[in-house]
């Protein structure tokens, strides 16, 4: 979690910019989309985790006997539609419209949040169907990898509102809309997560 | 929008969120973001964990030097090799590389600083505090003792009920962040802050193979990252992971382990392979042989080295197709590392040689690191690695890799680049002795391991006894304490070094400029450089940069000297440019750092000091956000080249 918040603070660092660079990407981009990738790595050890041990429910429930799928599939469509909204925070950013850069971000972070109180909902009720942490294999690596990424989502509402912040008090050094567009950047990643993460877990039967 | 006039501009920040202005005693280190001061401390640091790790590693040799042991009991011996090799690895060979890296990658591809000076500070600060997690074991409970691989079930709960393997696998996450951090830095460094003309193939190789060990750390950490954790959540939340009893799959343990494991051996040797690379040319007088095979080779290494990490794991049943499948890789990898060693060979063949002790350690390299890696293809051959495996053998192979290969290549690179960095002559007379001691000591200690392996002597054993010891040639008891002997010679030769520092420090040779003759832009500056690194970014026409402005050829192709190195520093300096900005210190790297210790304290003894660690990494990451990028009230811009002072006014 630090991580990410440590990219927010990236995109500040820019003490030489992309005049100085060799690539002609920016600093703050290359930097970014390496993250990205070292945190593919990171979801796919997840993932691989939960579809080794995906059939391993031991006593506890069984997948299909918890999962609410419609339920989830709106709070997965939510969670699609806050990309949209975030291009269109970049592309208010871009375009140097302060008013609506900062109406699209809080509508993105309350997407985002929506999506986490889903989950927060979710992992109570499996819990109250007799689903915990350490009931079987499956529960553990289920909770782990949606827990994860569900810290991934919230980092990014904290970033996207202290984002906000920073814009409305005009304490971001550097250019506004490359820092905006970081931030997007993480976000689709987050969502594109999301969706490999629904599909393993929730549509493909176990 | 509504704006709040008084925060008009990022750098008239609330007093709390200044930049440190204070340039002199502790603060200038404990702020500092410059690239030099945070390599010298990555080395320093590198360097107490040595002593650290290489004290533990004698006891570990006295304890086997004779029949039954009882300098350790058993419990203290697993957590001594236990920790002897979690500090090596993690604590001493990769910060040291990271450390040659921060201080030379910059000066190599002619940059002022890395692409993010702060994070940078904060790698190194991770590290340090990491390490220390890590260490604190000893005194609370007692250390990790799974072996550094830390299989299940031995991780679990019922052999190993300590703290030792929380703090372990909390102490390597943070270590870890360091890593990422770094790697995602310096990857930037390198690809986005060459000097103009600079292009990919005409980089040093040093900032090739360091480039390359980027992209395994890059990819390789957040692997053991995920298998931390679950480690973790087994071992604090109550979740069952690697539990057999539960279900689980134990291999699942060994598959992401080694699948950062074995790229982090070339983590381990690559920057020595670059290191060596730059010193076997200045020495031999001749460009290094085939620089594109040399390059590629270490860029397939990096590729292939994704691909063997289940060599590790022969022992284990995975089945005739993958240990098929595997020991061709594993076959195969040697290619590019042979290609290498025939590089440097030829490099040296028809050479004027200049047996200095960077040389010597060189050298070293290449015959140690061959032998140890003939014995690691040995290990490609399935049946024959399934009877060596977990055997002395194993032992004496990675030792000569490591030591003789990562160890000797960073010597290598202390001897050189020291008069660099400090603008003393390390002493050579006392070089020698050291190189030949720890030569001689590693083979020593090293060498007799391959028998007591083939043997059948289990590592990991904490005694063994004289009836079973055999006989003639094959006498354990008599290649036990060969090799104890030679650890202790192996210390001399250590300790040699670090009297050499002292005596340098007090007394040493002043550097002249270019004392070896070198080839780079690192030693296109000032001995130390100056704080900016370059007064002009010099524009790259050549590989090998510093050579050819020093020489050219003549009208019969023969190398003439056209230039000084006193005159291509002077031309540098003549044209030095009149504003040069570096970043500022900054108080948040360390105040991040340090909650992640913090933080992880709690997942072991209390959730809520968690949250307080969790609070203090959140406080530090807004004061870094909201921090001005510059330092109030100070001048950015050194003298100009209309000053006869070249050195940077201390910018904040």
């Amino acid at each position: 979690m630090w991580f990410t918040l440590d990219n927010l603070a990236t995109a500040h660092d820019t003490h030489e910019g992309a005049a100085h660079s060799s690539t002609g990407l920016s600093n703050v981009k290359l930097g970014m989309w390496l993250f990205l990738g070292t945190e593919c790595l990171l979801f796919g050890g997840l993932i691989s985790t939960y579809m080794l041990y995906r059939g391993r429910v031991g006593t506890g429930p069984r997948p299909s006997q918890v999962f609410d799928i419609p339920f989830t599939s709106v709070s997965s469509f939510v969670l699609l539609m806050s990309s949209l909204t975030m291009v269109l925070a970049v592309s208010a950013a871009h375009k140097r419209d302060d008013r609506s850069t900062n109406l699209w971000l809080v509508i993105t972070a309350l997407l985002g949040a929506t999506f986490v109180g889903g989950q927060v909902y979710e992992f109570t009720a499996f819990y109250n169907e007799g689903m915990g942490f350490s009931t079987s294999l499956f529960s553990s690596s289920f909770f782990v990898l949606t827990g994860f990424h569900g810290v991934h989502v919230t980092v990014g509402i904290i970033m996207l509102l202290a984002l906000r912040g920073m814009l409305k008090n005009n304490k971001v050094p550097g250019s506004r809309a490359e820092t905006v567009e970081m931030i997007g950047l993480y976000w689709h990643f987050v969502d594109i997560v999301w969706i490999i993460i629904f599909t393993l877990i929730y549509l493909i039967p176990a | 929008m509504a704006n709040i006039e008084n925060f008009a501009t990022p750098s008239s920040a609330m007093g709390a969120l200044k930049r440190p202005v204070v340039t002199k005693g502790w603060r200038e280190w404990v702020f500092t973001v410059d690239h030099k001061k945070l390599g010298i401390m990555y080395m320093a640091t590198a360097m107490f964990f040595f002593v650290v790790g290489g004290l533990e590693a004698v006891l570990i040799r006295l304890q086997l030097a004779l029949p039954n042991g009882k300098i350790l009991n058993a419990d203290l011996y697993n957590q001594m090799f236990t920790m002897h090799a979690t500090t090596m690895v993690f604590l001493f060979v990769m910060p040291m590389a990271a450390g040659f890296a921060n201080y030379f990658i910059p000066l190599q591809i002619g940059a002022r600083d890395v692409a993010f000076p702060r994070i940078n500070a904060f790698g190194f600060w991770a590290l340090l505090f990491g390490g220390l997690f890590i260490n604190l074991s000893w005194f609370l409970g007692g250390a990790a003792d799974g072996g550094w691989f830390m299989y299940a079930p031995n991780s679990g709960p019922i052999f190993s009920p300590s703290h030792g393997v929380d703090f372990w696998a909390l102490g390597l996450q943070i270590a870890g962040i360091a890593s990422l951090t770094g790697a995602i830095n310096l990857i930037v460094t390198i690809l986005n802050m060459r000097a103009p003309g600079m292009k990919l193939m005409r980089m040093p190789i040093f900032t090739w193979m360091i480039l390359v060990v980027q992209f395994l750390l890059a990819f390789a950490v957040p692997v053991i990252t995920v298998a931390l954790f679950l480690l973790s959540f087994q071992r604090n939340f109550g979740a069952t992971f690697f539990d057999v009893a539960a279900g689980a799959d134990p291999l699942l343990w060994q598959h992401l382990f080694w699948i950062f494991g074995h790229p982090e051996v070339y983590i381990l040797i690559l920057p020595s392979f670059g290191i060596i690379s730059e010193v076997l040319p200045v020495f031999s007088r001749k460009p290094l042989f085939g620089y594109p095979f040399v390059v590629f080779s270490g860029a397939a290494i990096g590729f292939v080295g994704w691909g063997v990490w289940a060599h590790h794991m022969f022992a284990s049943g995975l089945g005739p197709v993958s240990v098929a499948v595997f020991s061709i890789s594993t076959m195969a990898i040697a290619v590019p590392t042979g290609v290498k060693i025939v590089n440097w060979t030829l490099t040296l063949w028809g050479g004027k040689l200049w047996f200095t002790t960077a040389m010597k350690f060189a050298i070293g390299l290449i015959v140690l690191f061959t032998i140890g890696g003939l014995s690691g293809v040995t290990h490609s051959v399935a049946p024959s690695d399934t009877q060596q495996t977990d055997t002395y053998y194993i032992v004496a192979h990675f030792h000569y890799v490591l030591f003789g290969g990562a160890v000797l290549g960073l010597f290598s690179g202390f001897y050189y680049w020291w008069p660099k960095m400090f603008g003393k002559m390390l002493n050579e007379k006392l070089g020698t002795w050291n190189f030949w001691f720890m030569v001689i000591g590693m083979n020593l200690t090293f060498g007799p391991m391959h028998i007591l392996g083939l043997q059948g002597q289990p590592r990991r054993m904490y005694q063994w006894t004289e009836n079973r010891a055999g006989e003639g040639f094959f006498n354990l008891a008599f290649w036990n304490l060969i090799a104890s002997i030679g650890s202790l010679v192996l210390v001399v030769g250590v300790f040699l070094f670090l009297v050499n520092i002292f005596i340098t420090a007090r007394s040493g040779k002043v550097a002249p400029l270019d004392p070896w003759g070198a080839r780079s832009l690192e030693w296109m500056t000032s001995n130390p450089p100056k704080e900016h690194n370059f007064d002009s970014i010099p524009t790259v026409h050549h590989l090998d940069e510093f050579f050819h402005r020093k020489y050219a050829e003549d009208a019969n192709g023969q190398m003439q000297q056209i230039a000084t190195a006193e005159e291509v520093l002077k031309q540098l300096e003549d044209n030095a440019d009149a504003h040069i900005h570096m970043p500022s210190p900054s108080y948040w790297p360390i105040v991040i750092a340090f909650g992640l210790p913090v933080t992880c304290l709690g997942v072991i003894y209390s959730i809520p000091l968690a949250i307080f660690g969790g609070l203090i990494i959140l406080m530090g990451a807004f004061g870094w956000a909201l921090e001005p990028s510059t330092a109030p009230d100070t001048d950015f811009d050194p003298p100009s080249s209309s000053n006869t002072s070249k050195d940077v006014v201390h910018v904040g």
